[in-house]
């Protein structure tokens, strides 16, 4: 059972139906024993980093997810989700994120245009268990504001946007995808597939 | 490097596809989210779905549509007309449309992009602006209604006005290179995507396969949309990827 943790930012259908595609049980919730039972939860997310941090504080799903990560059970933030893992974001004035994971998230800023918002493609730089029989190639990214993790063994894959730009990041069993693997064509639905398998729930 | 996107746009009325669809194999021509899948496995970018409908029953129809589309394909897509209201955009959004599109009622009323960017994010909000070229003013002028009504808006002044309320993208369609096959318009293009700092899709007029690969290398375009020629197949999106790969412009 895949867990997607509703904590009532932005579009989680088309998350949900792409896990459903992928043959999984899976739960939209914010209850948090249904969470932790999960075999595998998603920190969705769309919209911005302060937002997303008062609800996930004034439902106590901050802790739930603190305590899922600390469960060594799979766990992959995705967009937003994936930059809430980080100590913190300066979008719209400094914000305290989860703190999961040591970096910051800055803004792009530069004569080039923003949301870096397309197709791009991908950079495995590490191995990991998440691109086992995965070929890199293109997935789409749609944000303004990028990550900026401390230390470089937590980057796994990174995107060139006039700079390298953090697309893939994790530890142990905490991963985060700054695009949309749900929105991501083939590849997309491959690297939820891997996270899926990893949950053990296919 | 961020990918030239190439997006096909479904006009749907009343949840069915108006314009009729030239593809073998189908079940049934009119229905919008096997088309949407179809567009999806060819290699399509996105899709746009304009929504036509007149009546309100048409409109529900369309909150419907966007939820089996999403259920369906695994890339993005826009759903614009008739989206007049905060609430009207919640709701297709929540179906899982990822970006919405408005025109006319963000010329009527500019707040709803403001409140729109505010609410859900700028990459939702798609602000779609069919222009033409005035002659007396030597620039182009923001229309409505199918290019029927002229606004007396200058389409660089809203183009950037858009941007400062918030929009993500522009949808830009030239009303003087619609429906002509010739190419889009590569004067319109350039000059609006080099005066705003957001994605600016193209689109109007295209004919083949090498319009694209003019719009991308000649106006700065983002993205380039078009309807017919890729649902009565005159070309379609992998061949005119192809043809993009050649002249060496990055596609997926």
């Amino acid at each position: 059972m895949i867990a997607i943790i509703d904590y009532g930012m932005g579009n989680l259908h088309s998350v949900s139906k792409a896990v459903e595609r992928l043959g999984c049980d899976m739960v939209v919730t914010s209850d948090p024993d249904q969470i932790l039972a999960a075999d595998g939860a998603i920190l969705p997310g769309v919209g911005a980093f302060g937002d997303a941090m008062a609800n996930l504080r004034e439902t106590g799903l901050a802790d739930t997810v603190k305590a899922y990560a600390a469960s060594g059970k799979p766990l992959l933030g995705i967009c937003l989700g994936m930059q809430l893992l980080f100590t913190e974001s300066e979008e719209h004035g400094v914000h305290q994120g989860l703190d999961l994971l040591p970096g910051r998230v800055v803004r792009f800023q530069g004569n080039y245009k923003v949301p870096h918002m397309g197709w791009n493609e991908l950079s495995f730089v590490q191995p990991s268990p998440l691109f086992e029989g995965v070929e890199p190639g293109h997935v789409y990214f749609v944000h303004s504001y990028h990550a900026l993790p401390e230390q470089s063994s937590d980057l796994l894959a990174v995107t060139d946007y006039y700079q390298p730009v953090t697309a893939i990041v994790g530890r142990g069993s905490l991963f985060g995808m700054q695009f949309h693997p749900e929105k991501s064509g083939k590849l997309g639905m491959a690297l939820l597939e891997r996270f899926v398998g990893l949950a053990g729930s296919r | 490097m961020l990918a030239k996107r190439i997006i096909p746009c479904l006009d749907v009325k009343d949840g069915r596809v108006v314009k009729g669809v030239n593809f073998v194999n189908l079940r049934d021509a009119g229905d919008p989210v096997e088309l949407a899948a179809i567009y999806d496995r060819e290699g399509a970018d996105e899709l746009v779905f304009l929504d036509i409908s007149a009546s309100v029953e048409g409109r529900a129809t369309m909150v419907d549509v966007v939820r089996r589309t999403a259920g369906e394909i695994t890339i993005p897509f826009t759903v614009g007309g008739g989206i007049s209201a905060v609430e009207d955009m919640k709701r297709l959004l929540r179906a899982g449309a990822d970006k919405i599109g408005i025109n006319t009622a963000a010329i009527r009323n500019p707040d709803l992009i403001t409140d729109g960017s505010r609410t859900f994010g700028a990459q939702c909000i798609v602000v779609a602006i069919d222009a033409k070229f005035n002659a007396e003013w030597g620039e182009w002028e923001v229309f409505t209604h199918g290019g029927r009504n002229g606004t007396g808006i200058r389409a660089l002044a809203w183009a950037q006005e858009a941007e400062r309320r918030g929009a993500g993208e522009l949808l830009l369609t030239s009303m003087d290179a619609d429906g002509t096959k010739d190419g889009f318009d590569i004067a319109l293009t350039r000059a609006v995507s080099n005066s705003v700092g957001i994605p600016v899709i193209a689109s109007g007029g295209a004919g083949n396969a090498q319009h694209f690969a003019d719009v991308f290398a000649d106006a700065n375009a983002d993205a380039a949309l078009a309807a017919s020629i890729f649902h009565y197949k005159e070309v379609s999106v992998q061949e005119v990827k192809n043809t993009l790969r050649d002249k060496g412009v990055n596609v997926r």
